[in-house]
């Protein structure tokens, strides 16, 4: 009975504090609209494209910081605009796109690293860097809310076409439906997920966060729809259990939901039934008895 | 009446290197024609250029009259890729591959209507598939695979098909399933273009052939472009067929 009521009151002492109410609403939304998204992120292999919006938002932010802004408005533009430069860049130059994508995110972390040390001090670094789920305020969660509803609304809109693009982009040609228009709206959706995962887990984690819950669904099914449903599981479990363990352990909220996500997928790397390493080897281990040596 | 694909002294160059040089092909309505040639003859580059992928610095291309844009924005373009180019881990069912043959036929959500679940089921009876409906794309054998991808050009009602080495990876008796569905397309009226660097198949598919090196070497009656002084020019001296891909 003592450890019933000891875990209960787990969960329900720090749901007394409205500070912990608004932190999980916003990482158990960030969390489900990015694992949404990384289920095409997975399929395409846009993990470094997710790293470079990501890193590329940051002089954005400082930038919407400095001019009173809402910090989403200046890191869409920063994140949309880094998007298209690599695109550019990519196209008329003879440097690989992984490079070019390396060149242009680091170039813009660092000018926001250097635009940092010229603002005021109410901005804080290590926010923006590490995320600060516990102390958002009403006005992020207004932007978050907002902008989380559209890219679920635009990708349930889109999802067949945004799946076409990922499996077979020559055949959305053949049918007359632009392929690169496709990438742009995806690239589009990350640059705005981003923006909304920031707050939660900040700008260096962000990237788990549009890669981790696909990887781990892709893992266990061979079914779209499956992935989209297990990689949104991942992401609310990671959510409350960053939340509730930072509260009573003291420790970073972002750092404990990525943590938890990457747990899930390291379950799912060893135990899935079809795909998962010890599945397989046991299969082998299996094949080999059964087949005579010569 | 219009030529299903016609093709006009044109030129496709990657950079410096001359990938297609002055080609000129003309295919009337329900011909099939084989598109023959060593790796890099400039088969796929063809086959890209008649789909409006790659760019042609100059000459002329029509599909049943209109131009390459046209002609895929009234979905009478279908395309068959090579195996190397598909991921056959991606999660989508046999029926989801048919089914986006049909995307150019729905509205801009793609949401399937009845005519739509008609033309999938039909398309999966023909080249049957029907029971393997729900296996994920990567869980068949090469050529079921290859069938479901000619399937989703039948449910597209492609009327000009573009197949990029369909016979490759593919067992004979799949091999002769697969020439046979293709004949009846061809009776039917569509017109196929088909690239291989095999050439065992091409009297028993094709009416016409076209035999590719940059150039056009031959083009006509199987037979006659199967001609040994022909294929010497396309493949090289016999001593060095040894070497070349098609002779495997």
């Amino acid at each position: 009975m003592d450890t019933l009521t000891s875990a209960t009151e787990w969960f329900t002492t720090p749901w007394s504090f409205a500070f912990i109410q608004r932190a999980l609403l916003v990482s158990v939304v960030a969390g489900v609209v990015c694992a949404v998204l990384s289920c095409w992120m997975t399929l395409i292999g846009w993990s470094l494209m997710g790293d470079a919006v990501s890193h590329a938002v940051l002089p954005g932010v400082v930038l919407s910081y400095m001019f009173g802004l809402p910090f989403a408005a200046g890191a869409l533009v920063f994140g949309a605009g880094s998007v298209a430069l690599i695109g550019v860049v990519n196209r008329t130059s003879r440097v690989k796109e992984d490079a070019v994508i390396g060149v242009v995110f680091t170039a813009m972390f660092a000018l926001g690293l250097v635009l940092i040390s010229r603002v005021p001090s109410q901005t804080d670094l290590g926010h923006i860097l590490f995320g600060n789920v516990l102390g958002v305020s009403d006005t992020d969660i207004r932007q978050i809310l907002l902008l989380g509803a559209a890219v679920l609304l635009v990708i349930w809109y889109k999802h067949r076409d945004l799946t076409l693009y990922a499996f077979d982009p020559v055949h959305a040609h053949a049918l007359g439906i632009n392929p690169r228009l496709l990438e742009t709206l995806l690239l589009g959706l990350l640059s705005v997920t981003v923006v909304v995962a920031l707050q939660a887990v900040g700008i260096i984690l962000v990237v788990a966060m549009v890669i981790i819950p696909g990887a781990t669904a892709y893992l266990l099914t061979d079914r779209f729809e499956r992935m989209l449903l297990i990689s949104s599981a991942v992401a609310v479990l990671a959510a409350l259990t960053g939340v509730f363990t930072s509260f009573h352990l003291n420790v970073s909220t972002g750092g404990t939901i990525v943590l938890t996500q990457a747990t899930a997928f390291a379950l799912a790397y060893l135990f899935s039934p079809r795909h998962g390493v010890l599945w397989k080897s046991r299969i082998a281990r299996r094949l080999r008895a059964h087949t005579p040596t010569h | 009446m219009n030529a299903a694909i016609e093709v006009t002294d044109t030129t496709v160059r990657y950079g410096d290197v001359l990938a297609l040089d002055n080609v000129s092909l003309s295919l009337p309505p329900g011909r099939v024609c084989g598109l023959l040639g060593t790796n890099g003859s400039g088969k796929s580059t063809l086959l890209k250029t008649v789909l409006g992928l790659v760019p042609a610095d100059h000459g002329r291309i029509r599909i049943l009259g209109h131009t390459s844009t046209q002609a895929r924005r009234k979905g009478l373009l279908g395309y068959v890729p090579q195996s190397e180019q598909v991921d056959w881990a991606f999660p989508v069912r046999v029926r989801d591959v048919v089914m986006m043959g049909r995307y150019g036929h729905m509205s801009a959500r793609r949401r399937p209507r009845p005519a739509d679940h008609q033309a999938l089921a039909h398309a999966l009876e023909r080249t049957h598939l029907s029971d393997l409906a729900d296996r994920q794309i990567g869980a068949l054998s090469g050529g079921q695979r290859k069938r479901a991808f000619i399937a989703r050009a039948i449910a597209q009602n492609a009327r000009v098909l573009l197949l990029d080495e369909p016979f490759a990876g593919v067992d004979k008796r799949s091999e002769d399933h697969i020439i046979e569905l293709l004949r009846q397309l061809g009776t039917e009226g569509h017109t196929l273009l088909v690239s291989t660097h095999d050439l065992a198949q091409v009297p028993a598919l094709c009416d016409q052939a076209l035999l590719l090196q940059r150039r056009v070497i031959a083009h006509g009656h199987p037979a006659h472009v199967l001609h040994p002084d022909n294929l010497t020019q396309a493949f090289g001296t016999p001593t060095d067929q040894e070497d070349r891909a098609w002779t495997r």
